[in-house]
């Protein structure tokens, strides 16, 4: 614990909000910087909770302990929902509270003594908690890295996709797709060199696809698409900015029964006994909304609100670049990627903060590669995505 | 591998309803599933399948801290149990009393509050998204002020989770893999496991069923349930379950500040797991906190599990006072903080809101309500066993008798009760060594359920 070298990255930057807030009392703070689902959840959804709430106060619908794996029928439905003709089956899925809760349950599986490979940048989580379970390595000042992490550069010049070839061997290759901070979703092509890569150096890849609902095109949504992947990669994803559920919580891991450690036991089993002794299941609630998504009408009601998301990207992309930023995702995944070169991230976070009131992330917090870019979110109410385009506009223009 | 192999496949590591009868697919490969016993037959080893023989292997070592674990978490594997006695015996009407389940409807004035919050993630005014990590807090202070009013706790001292199983764990990834524990033996396995799992144990022993550097603290009628602490060697942490899960025993004021004197003397973290606190029909300590000196040696988690029924809507607590530090004076609140804005991401918003009606007026009488319904089931079981001629313990202070089988093998037991009165209990044993000879008998069920089942036990008991 003492390696981490600041606080969480999100509530730093909630915490800068606050500090602003009571300087600025009466500015008009708009929040794009933790991705924080901000639009209603459909009806269909809240009232399948609502009424699984209600049933738990009666004899025929209460329920107790439910599986610590997940309802068979909500494991089936996110099967047949996202994993059709891959050959993800229902008992490989593990409902959970959320992919952030999944990926420390999914670090204790795997223990102190894996070394691992995260993206530049990349979701916090995946470094600090590797971190937290002892296997980082010190933290190294004059390159803000961590000792022993491998750290695999997304950048303009590579498109985003790592080197592979200049890569060097991980246990653990943590692969988030779209991606968070970027927005890059990779192609079906470099997601099979991915494979490969580990297939060659019998390394795991735990593959985060949690924005996965924002892909437009044919880009994979899933690593399983990829032939070969059921050897080498768990994937982790969430109803969070599916669904809205950012506080409901529930997401879900997939751990295929081919994927095995060096002396042939099947992490699965493992996992469903961490499962097992160090959770309790997802809230019941929670699950009869999850179940709710993923029916035809639910399904429908969401895809809409994630439409919304995606269009308030496309605005926020458009104001940017019209006044000569360079900018980049926001294509697949709800995020925008701004570089200003030569700037420190935090300072130009300062800037925008105190120039609009406009809440956004610096590139830094994701990694060192991350440092001269800023991640805008794409969440909001339209008109403050449009208040906050203008203001942004102003600012570069 | 073997035809034969796949057949007497393993059952460890795996819970019941993974293996239960679903209606997933199935696939082609073999899957480890045991047969029940008069299905086996002699077989012909035939030339395995061309698949299995080259399957690719990873290159990443197991776990070897996972290894350790002997077979499933316990629960699981009674599950699977009873789950293959249904099959045996279609038509008996199995009563579970071995895991503790809830099985009464959670009152009104609390659902219909869930139900209220769910319906206003549709509105515009009523949506929310990212809660506080630590829990709302309206819920926090709610808690601070029912349970800790007069102890010194305070709203920023509690942290809500999805129960106090994930937040023990969450709690050994704070203290990491160097610490030492010690554990009540028998207890609640969850303690235990996490500690193998995190790393802080050494190999289990087979002759003392114990796994090495764990202090067991036996726990047994012949000390009141009450470790003898001048027998007990220092370690930094010291798992403490008052109601006693499972032996239902409560410690005393003058125990409990032995414990935290021992503790304190020993610089000593305890995690005091109170999570059948009002259970309590004796005039003992519901908290660790009641007891001066605590707030600078004790973390204690909690749940509304056995309370309101929470135990698939998923709400719990711990309490981590500002007092506590480590050894260089760094507050444990602080990373455990850093644990639950990393690791986790907050309860559901909507069980946070259950949990708040819960502790209104009208919710903390319902709640009770249902309390004194467990109680008087446990009443009926402590009487039974009573008649029966049996030394029967706990019941009093917690939903579970712990019922005494002089020299007898607790899963021999176990089997003995279920496959002749299709009861499901839970055997000592796996709560530890010291709960060898001892039965579980849990107090959660329908009343009609409960009575039963007390009949079925006279029967096979007179």
């Amino acid at each position: 614990m003492e390696n981490l070298q600041s606080g969480y990255l999100f509530p730093e930057i909630s915490m800068r909000e606050f500090e602003h807030t009571q300087k600025y009392p009466d500015a008009e703070l708009i929040r794009l910087g933790v991705g924080d689902t901000s639009q209603p959840i459909p009806d269909i959804i809240t009232s399948a909770m609502a009424e699984q709430a209600q049933n738990l106060s009666t004899i025929e619908g209460y329920k107790g302990y439910g599986a610590e794996q997940g309802n068979t029928e909500l494991r089936v439905a996110i099967a047949e929902t996202f994993y059709k003709n891959t050959g993800v089956k229902g008992n490989e899925i593990f409902v959970s509270d959320g992919a952030q809760c999944d990926i420390s349950r999914l670090q204790m599986l795997l223990g102190s003594n894996v070394t691992v490979a995260v993206q530049d940048p990349s979701f916090p989580a995946f470094i600090d908690s590797s971190v937290i379970l002892g296997r980082a390595g010190k933290f190294q000042k004059e390159t803000s890295k961590y000792g022993n992490v491998v750290y695999m550069n997304c950048s303009p010049q590579n498109d985003f996709f790592p080197d592979l070839q200049t890569t060097p061997r991980a246990d653990i290759i943590f692969f988030c797709s779209p991606n968070n901070p970027t927005g890059y979703a990779a192609s079906w092509h470099q997601l099979k060199q991915l494979v490969e890569f580990a297939k060659s150096n019998g390394s795991i890849i735990v593959y985060d696809s949690s924005y996965a609902s924002y892909i437009s095109d044919p880009t994979p949504t899933s690593i399983y698409e990829i032939p070969g992947a059921r050897e080498v990669a768990i994937e982790v994803s969430s109803f969070s900015k599916f669904a809205g559920f950012t506080g409901v919580r529930l997401g879900w891991t997939v751990v295929p029964e081919e994927l095995l450690y060096s002396n042939g036991f099947p992490v699965i089993k493992d996992y469903d006994r961490i499962v097992c002794t160090c959770f309790n299941g997802a809230s019941n609630i929670a699950q009869a909304g999850g179940l709710a998504c993923l029916s035809r009408q639910g399904y429908k009601a969401i895809t809409s609100v994630v439409d919304y998301y995606m269009e308030n990207t496309k605005i926020i992309y458009e104001a940017l670049t019209s006044v000569g930023l360079k900018v980049y995702g926001g294509k697949n995944a709800p995020y925008i990627w701004v570089h200003f070169p030569g700037m420190s991230s935090w300072d130009v976070f300062n800037k925008i903060l105190e120039k609009t009131h406009v809440v956004t992330i610096p590139g830094s917090g994701f990694g060192p590669a991350g440092e001269h870019y800023i991640r805008v979110s794409a969440f909001g109410h339209r008109d403050c995505i449009l208040e906050a385009s203008m203001r942004l506009k102003t600012m570069f223009s | 591998m073997s035809v034969m192999q796949s057949l007497s496949g393993s059952i460890s590591s795996s819970s019941s309803a993974f293996l239960a009868p679903t209606n997933f697919t199935s696939s082609s490969r073999a899957q480890n599933v045991p047969l029940p016993a008069k299905s086996f037959r002699i077989c012909k080893c035939v030339a395995a399948p061309q698949e299995q023989i080259t399957a690719y292997k990873t290159k990443v070592s197991r776990n070897a801290n996972v290894a350790k674990l002997q077979a499933g978490y316990l629960f699981p594997e009674i599950a699977r149990r009873r789950t293959a006695h249904l099959q045996k015996y279609p038509d008996a009407k199995v009563i579970s009393l071995g895991i503790g389940d809830t099985t009464e409807p959670i009152p009104e004035v609390i659902t219909s509050a869930m139900a209220k919050r769910s319906y206003a993630l549709s509105t515009l005014e009523g949506y929310s998204g990212y809660g506080a990590e630590q829990g709302e807090k309206a819920l926090r202070a709610a808690i601070a002020s029912r349970f800790y009013k007069n102890f010194g706790i305070e709203e920023d001292d509690i942290f809500v989770s999805d129960g106090a199983k994930c937040d023990i764990s969450r709690l050994q990834v704070v203290f990491g893999s160097n610490v030492t524990m010690a554990v009540q033996d028998p207890s609640y396995p969850a303690y235990v496991d996490s500690s193998v799992i995190m790393g802080q144990t050494g190999q289990f022993q087979k002759d003392v069923e114990k796994y090495g550097k764990i202090e067991y603290m036996r726990c047994t009628p012949e000390n009141g349930f009450f470790p003898d602490l001048s027998t007990v060697s220092r370690t930094d942490i010291i798992f403490f379950c008052s109601p006693n899960n499972p032996t239902g025993s409560a410690a005393t004021r003058e125990q409990l500040t032995q414990l935290v004197q021992f503790a304190k003397d020993n610089g000593t973290i305890i995690v005091y797991d109170s999570a059948y606190a009002l259970y309590m029909s004796d005039d003992n300590p519901r908290s660790i906190f009641e007891i001066p000196g605590a707030k600078e040696v004790a973390i204690e988690t909690s749940s509304f599990s056995k309370y309101a029924g929470f135990t698939g809507v998923r709400l719990g607590w711990t309490v981590v006072p500002k007092q506590l530090l480590f050894s260089d004076g760094f507050p444990v609140a602080k990373d455990f903080n850093r644990i639950v804005c990393t690791c986790f991401n907050g309860a559901s918003n909507i069980a946070q809101a259950g949990a708040l009606a819960c502790l209104s007026p009208e919710g903390f009488e319902a709640m009770h309500e249902v309390i004194g319904f467990y109680k008087e089931n446990t009443d009926i079981i402590v009487e039974t066993f009573n008649s029966l001629g049996f030394k029967v313990y706990g019941g009093k202070n917690a939903p579970y008798v712990w019922v005494c089988f002089p020299g007898r093998s607790s899963w021999e037991v176990f089997s003995e009760i279920l496959e002749k009165t299709h009861v499901v209990t839970t055997p000592g044993s796996g709560f530890g060594p010291g709960g060898e000879g001892f039965i579980r008998v849990s107090a959660f069920g329908h009343r009609e359920n409960i009575l039963e089942a007390c009949r079925r036990f006279k029967e096979l008991y007179k």
